[in-house]
């Protein structure tokens, strides 16, 4: 995905914020870049290099961290945040059938956002809720005893809600 | 150390805390569950209308928030308590039920035992929790108030005795209250099962005057939910356990290390943090004694690994999550190098337990090498799921059957998975096995940190071990190479067989891999992955057989192995639910207007199996797949 020059200067600028209420003691390292996920939604280079000068270690070593850990994401996340439970109850009671179904209604992979940035979708590991699988979470809001045709329903009730404004044309 | 006032300074606080709840006396209490459990299926909806209804009928009412009380399945929850009269908790509430309640039973007195669960003391005509086996077999020691206080207002723990451990234990010496918690024969609730009080003494015992003590909230086995549970509905019963083990381990800080994906648990701590700091029980000279402790909560970023105790210090000294090599261990040498304990969120929630009610009676519960209680996660196919509270020593039938009330369904019960990815599948033969830590470990699966899912015949075993492997694989640090690699070969082997594409010696391989990758792995998430396939390789081969020799799955759930099928005799003609349903369009009418299945275009999605009306159960799995031609052409 490549990030136009507005939002490099976003993120440089806001991670400089960041880092003016932190130490550079290297504990706070993951506390900071989970700032920096909170306001952007992502870390993107920018911002790593920005932490790497604060903590003066290697962007690499920044890299590592962001890499190593689930919960941090490389590119921005759609308006729209899709997560699947994919724990062991959930599984059992057809997490992967459930998306497979967004992966098929929303045109994308797991882990892909799609083209106008409206949602993403991601896998997660257990969210607690097993007495209600299988669950999928929308924008942190926990949807259990998911079905397909529930998947459906939610896509069709979010675009009644969110008419668009003219056809995109494809490859925008 | 100690000074002896503690006890006085906390006295008033309660009495203090007494007082301001007068003001609840001679209200109707509304307690709604929302923790994330009641959220996920519209709790906070009903916490609205259950207030526009008090507010537009005018009632002398109060609705709070509080935790969840095991009874998962059954959320949302209320408990409705109107005054001169037994509580009554409903169960299943929606916001139409919610319309009725105060109206029907608070206004015209008819308490509507249709949607009564059960009452919380004896009752004209409606059950309590104890006239169910249910009742019966669970005994609440950490849950006790789980469900029934408000956690995020501290004086409703305060007035139930809450932080009195607390200041009982900084009115003693470190040691003495040590001795008693090794008295009791507490031991770590995450999995392994080290004595707390040994821990607590050989850092408290140390040279280096700096030192940490960590509460482990990183739940992250798949199937668990106990510690996200504890610390939504009763959080101040988690810091009081923290502040204790910080005292007798003499640390001035400590952390909660939560993982990320609880974000209502973080909250809820935060907020009891800030109350408990405000009333100066947590902070500068604790309830006036000398003793000064700080508590930071710190969010875990995703990583499975980092549950384990070196990981975890890893991460938060900034660094990827790798296990490191014990000893020394973390009690010796922990974060940034200084002695650290760390404790799981149950292991610190029986502390301030058994400094109030005594060595003895911890002991007295459960077995003689694993007292105390053991709270479970119950998922899966049963018909109750939830959280359940027993002692140790419970048989598991007991748990499945009587507190989780069977399996759901009409099915068959096959087998229950417990400790997550360590741990392993049990069947039917070995329900009798008492819960405890060496009798689990002895069948084969481990304690882990109390996640139980129950499978039912519908569930295919090699997939459940393909499932964990595929977890484990993921989740390796990848520092071991075994872990990294091992894992990954036998995930491999797994597909293989689950695609009908295994070979007749890929079982031998995969107990070749399984003991090389527990020798040559540093940390119990590598020791333990081969756990999955050697448990059910042990108790369930046949299925492997079926997969490999017959490319059959025969509990029709391996989705290269099976096809959807209609039974043209039992399929109705004239009703469309199932080509409603299809996402995809691959079900048609043929000249008979019977439905038949286009398997090319099928996604094996089970929508259609789902829509066909129960009446006519005409849409059926079938493996292996080319069994749909052979009935197809009629082929008997």
């Amino acid at each position: 995905m490549i990030l136009t020059e507005e939002e490099k200067r976003e993120a440089v600028e806001k991670s400089r914020e960041i880092l003016k209420r932190h130490d550079s003691s290297k504990g706070s390292l993951i506390p900071v870049l989970q700032e920096v996920q909170s306001v952007l939604g992502y870390v993107p280079p920018d911002a790593m290099q920005e932490v790497a000068g604060h903590f003066n270690i290697p962007s690499v070593d920044v890299y590592g961290v962001v890499t190593f850990y689930n919960q941090f994401r490389l590119t921005p996340p759609g308006k729209n945040q899709v997560k699947i439970c994919m724990g062991t109850a959930c599984h059992m009671r057809g997490a992967g059938i459930i998306m497979e179904s967004w992966e098929r209604v929303l045109g994308i992979k797991v882990g892909e956002t799609t083209l106008d940035r409206e949602f993403s979708l991601e896998r997660v590991a257990c969210v607690g809720c097993c007495t209600l699988a299988p669950v999928a979470v929308v924008n942190e809001a926990v949807h259990g005893k998911m079905t397909p045709t529930k998947v459906d329903g939610m896509l069709f009730s979010h675009r009644l809600a969110n008419p668009k404004e003219k056809e995109e044309k494809p490859g925008e | 150390m100690s000074n002896k006032n503690a006890s006085p300074a906390l006295e008033q606080l309660r009495d203090q805390a007494i007082k301001n709840r007068a003001s609840l006396e001679g209200k109707t209490l509304i307690l709604v569950g929302t923790a994330t459990c009641g959220r996920a299926v519209g709790a906070l909806d009903v916490v609205r209308v259950f207030r526009e209804e008090i507010e537009r009928l005018q009632l002398d009412a109060a609705v709070i928030e509080v935790g969840c009380m095991g009874h998962c399945y059954a959320e949302p929850m209320a408990v409705i308590y109107k005054p001169g009269e037994p509580g009554i908790c409903y169960g299943y509430l929606n916001e139409g039920i919610a319309a009725r309640l105060p109206q029907d039973y608070l206004v015209e007195g008819d308490p509507c035992a249709e949607f009564a669960l059960a009452a919380m003391e004896v009752h004209e005509y409606i059950p309590t929790f104890q006239d169910f086996p249910r009742g019966l077999i669970e005994q609440k020691a950490v849950m006790e108030h789980c469900g029934y206080i408000d956690p995020e207002n501290i004086e409703n723990y305060l007035a139930v005795g809450g932080y009195g451990s607390l200041a009982a234990a900084l009115d003693r010496n470190p040691s003495e209250v040590i001795g008693e918690i090794k008295d009791s024969v507490l031991r770590g609730r995450g999995g392994a099962g080290f004595p707390t009080g040994l821990k607590w003494e050989m850092c408290g015992g140390s040279q280096e005057k700096t030192r940490y003590v960590i509460c482990n909230a990183d739940e992250g086995d798949p199937g668990a939910f106990m510690d996200r549970t504890i610390l939504e509905s009763n959080p101040h019963l988690v810091i009081e356990g923290l502040a204790i083990a910080a005292y007798c381990a003499g640390a001035a800080k400590a952390y909660f290390y939560v993982r990320a994906e609880y974000p209502l648990a973080v909250e809820r701590i935060k907020k009891a943090l800030q109350q408990a700091e405000k009333l100066g029980i947590i902070g500068k000279s604790m309830l006036g004694t000398k003793y000064s402790l700080d508590i930071e909560v710190f969010q875990g970023s995703g990583a499975f690994v980092c549950g384990e105790e070196t990981a975890l210090i890893a991460s938060m000294e900034g660094e990827p999550g790798l296990p490191r090599h014990r000893p020394p261990y973390p009690a010796v040498a922990g974060l940034f190098g200084k002695p650290t304990v760390i404790d799981n969120v149950k292991t610190l929630s029986y502390v301030p337990l058994i400094i109030k009610n005594g060595a003895g009676w911890f002991r007295s519960i459960g077995t003689e090498k694993s007292p105390g209680t053991a709270i479970f996660a119950l998922a899966g196919k049963l018909v109750n799921t939830g959280l359940a509270e027993v002692p140790m020593g419970t048989t598991l039938s007991q748990i499945i059957y009587d507190v989780g009330s069977g399996i759901a369904g009409n099915k068959k019960f096959k087998a229950v998975q417990i400790g997550g990815p360590s741990g392993g599948c049990l069947p039917e033969e070995t329900l009798d096995t008492p819960v405890d830590y060496e009798s689990l470990s002895k069948a084969g699966a481990m304690m882990g940190s109390g996640g139980m899912v129950v499978l039912d015949e519908g569930d295919c075993m090699v997939e459940i071990a393909r499932f964990f492997l595929d977890f484990t694989q993921k989740e390796s640090c990848g520092k071991c190479t075994f872990c990294r690699l091992g894992t990954k070969h036998m995930l491999d082997i797994l597909e293989r067989i689950t695609k009908g594409e295994g070979r007749p010696e890929d079982i031998n391989l995969l107990l070749e891999l399984a003991e090389d990758v527990r020798a040559g792995s540093l940390c119990n998430l590598g020791k333990t992955a081969p756990n999955p396939v050697l448990s059910t390789l042990r108790y369930f081969r046949q299925e492997y057989d079926a997969h490999i020799n017959e490319k059959r799955c025969p509990s029709l759930m391996c989705k290269d192995l099976i096809a959807y099928y209609i039974l043209p005799d039992k399929c109705e003609r004239s009703c469309d639910a199932c080509v409603g349903s299809c996402p995809v369009e691959a079900i048609f009418s043929n000249e008979d207007r019977i439905k038949v299945i286009n398997q090319e275009k099928c996604v094996k999605c089970d929508s259609c199996l789902v829509a066909c009306p129960p009446q006519y159960r005409a849409v059926i799995k079938v493996s292996p797949p080319d069994e749909v031609l052979r009935r197809e052409k009629g082929v008997k």
